[in-house]
């Protein structure tokens, strides 16, 4: 099990520490639906050392990273940032991932749990091509700030990057807390807005220390991965093993927004497979809500009487909803918002209510 | 030190005689491994009707909390003769006092023999070699 730059301080702040995606990470600091509402109503740090990061350079760069990933990588504008996955020939995701579109990168920002497969899958593919595949991951500290303090906490620790220029989803350098050319996006998995900051692995205490400390008269508190699961729910984002995987795909996942058909994007691994299934999708991902007791679990099928409508992919309490909360699949047109089911639990049935996706989405400025 | 008045599982819980009767709860270290210490964390708690027979080991309820779904195993053999509905419907209780007021079944055994369970001392020996 591997451990991040992070380690000592999450141990030294209390947190419960469980293996995730092949490293030690901290779940929580305290109870998880007060870091949900922290992060809903003030700031929260993450710590997401674990994530992958992969650097590619070189001057086939964007037509390689074209033919591998389901957005337009020719078309992100400089500076920008694209949502998408890595499919295999079937259609089916191997992971999904953040596209940097740098002046002369694209820099990949991939799940902790798929890091090495997806590794194995870029250097096998980039065979022949003209490319650089640089793994950072273990050489980065990557913190996530979150929530609505997120700039006013942010901005006095950056010098020559003004914080307002970068929009959701892009990114810029800055100087973060007196380390030159740090990569900064205005992204997150949390609904809120917030930053994402990378920075080198032997700066990632003192980063971390000096945001907390900036945070502290905004209410900023450390937010583990219990947290962070409940809050991309609400917002709606999917998570690999759950919404999107070998067999879950990202058209009837609902990730449109993340995949593209343009005829100039070219041929991709996987592009013929999702457009068959765009063409006529068997089943959709939904949103559940339910006032019972009971919280929806990844696994748990649902009812309407004696038919079987689908099953549980997530699910969580959530806070911020006043709500338990879930997503599921169910056949193609079927779980309309407003519609009823059963969920089944250990042979027993509770209500629950099909809804629209995200729960909760910000208007954002 | 726990309590030495009752016997403990691997899986948690504890069963002290009372009586012809005896009682099943869950340990304090069960409620800390569910809730992390914040008794709102405990959603839902489902124990058996009175009447039912368990065999040693079954299964005879569930609890869980915000993050995972726990089974409640009896170590024992016999037959439900009560559940706690107090602990059912107020979930706090498990966090206050998991020892007396927390308890969850009472269980007229088959047999009286708890020999074969940890006392509080190996309990705790248990606890330490699996701590991580």
């Amino acid at each position: 099990m591997k451990n991040t730059p992070l380690h000592d301080v999450h141990v030294r702040l209390g947190a419960k520490m469980v293996e995730f995606g092949g490293w030690s990470m901290p779940v929580q600091y305290g109870p998880i639906l007060d870091e949900v509402r922290t992060v809903r109503t003030k700031a929260g740090l993450f710590d997401l050392s674990h994530m992958g990061r992969v650097r590619v350079t070189g001057p086939e760069r964007v037509a390689y990273v074209e033919g591998l990933v389901t957005c337009f990588v020719a078309k992100i504008p400089e500076s920008s940032i694209r949502y998408g996955l890595f499919c295999k020939a079937d259609g089916n995701p191997i992971d999904d991932l953040l596209v940097y579109k740098g002046k002369d990168e694209v820099f990949l920002v991939v799940n902790a749990s798929n890091t090495q497969v997806d590794l194995d899958w870029m250097r096998e593919h980039a065979r022949g091509k003209n490319v650089v595949i640089d793994d950072q991951t273990d050489a980065l500290a990557m913190l996530a700030l979150q929530g609505q303090a997120s700039a006013a906490i942010l901005q006095p620790l950056v010098k020559d990057c003004d914080l307002a220029k970068i929009g959701y989803y892009k990114f810029g350098f800055g100087t973060v807390c007196g380390i030159p050319n740090t990569r900064i996006s205005r992204t997150g998995y949390t609904g809120e807005d917030g930053f994402e900051v990378y920075v080198p692995k032997k700066d990632g205490v003192r980063v971390w220390e000096e945001i907390s400390a900036a945070g502290k008269a905004h209410g900023l508190a450390p937010i583990g991965l219990g947290a962070r699961d409940t809050l991309r729910l609400e917002a709606g984002m999917p998570l690999y093993g759950h919404e999107i995987d070998a067999t879950h795909n990202a058209v009837e996942a609902g990730l449109n927004f993340g995949i593209s058909f343009a005829p100039e994007k070219g041929d991709w691994i996987g592009r013929s497979a999702l457009e068959r299934v765009a063409k006529a999708p068997t089943k959709r991902l939904v949103g559940l809500k339910t006032d019972g007791p009971r919280v929806p679990r990844q696994g748990y099928e649902l009812y309407r009487g004696a038919e079987k409508l689908g099953y549980v992919v997530s699910g969580s309490v959530s806070p911020t909803i006043g709500a338990n909360i879930g997503t599921c699949y169910v056949p193609a047109g079927a779980g309309n918002p407003g519609e009823t089911c059963e969920i089944v639990i250990n042979g027993k049935r509770q209500a629950a209510t099909f809804c629209a996706l995200p729960f909760f989405s910000r208007t954002r400025k | 030190m726990r309590p030495n008045d009752r016997r403990y599982t691997e899986t948690h819980e504890w069963i002290k005689p009372d009586g012809e009767t005896m009682l099943i709860g869950i340990t304090d270290f069960a409620v800390a491994e569910l809730s992390n210490g914040n008794e709102g964390d405990l959603v839902y708690c489902d124990l058996p009707e009175a009447g039912r027979m368990l065999d040693a080991g079954e299964t005879f309820g569930e609890i869980e909390s915000v993050k995972a779904v726990a089974d409640l195993n009896t170590p024992i053999a016999g037959e439900v003769v009560e559940s706690n509905m107090a602990t059912e419907e107020h979930l706090e209780i498990l966090s206050k006092d998991p020892w007396n007021q927390g308890w969850l079944i009472r269980i007229r055994p088959n047999a009286k023999s708890l020999d074969k369970l940890m006392d509080a001392a190996a309990y705790e020996k248990f606890l330490a070699a699996h701590k991580h």
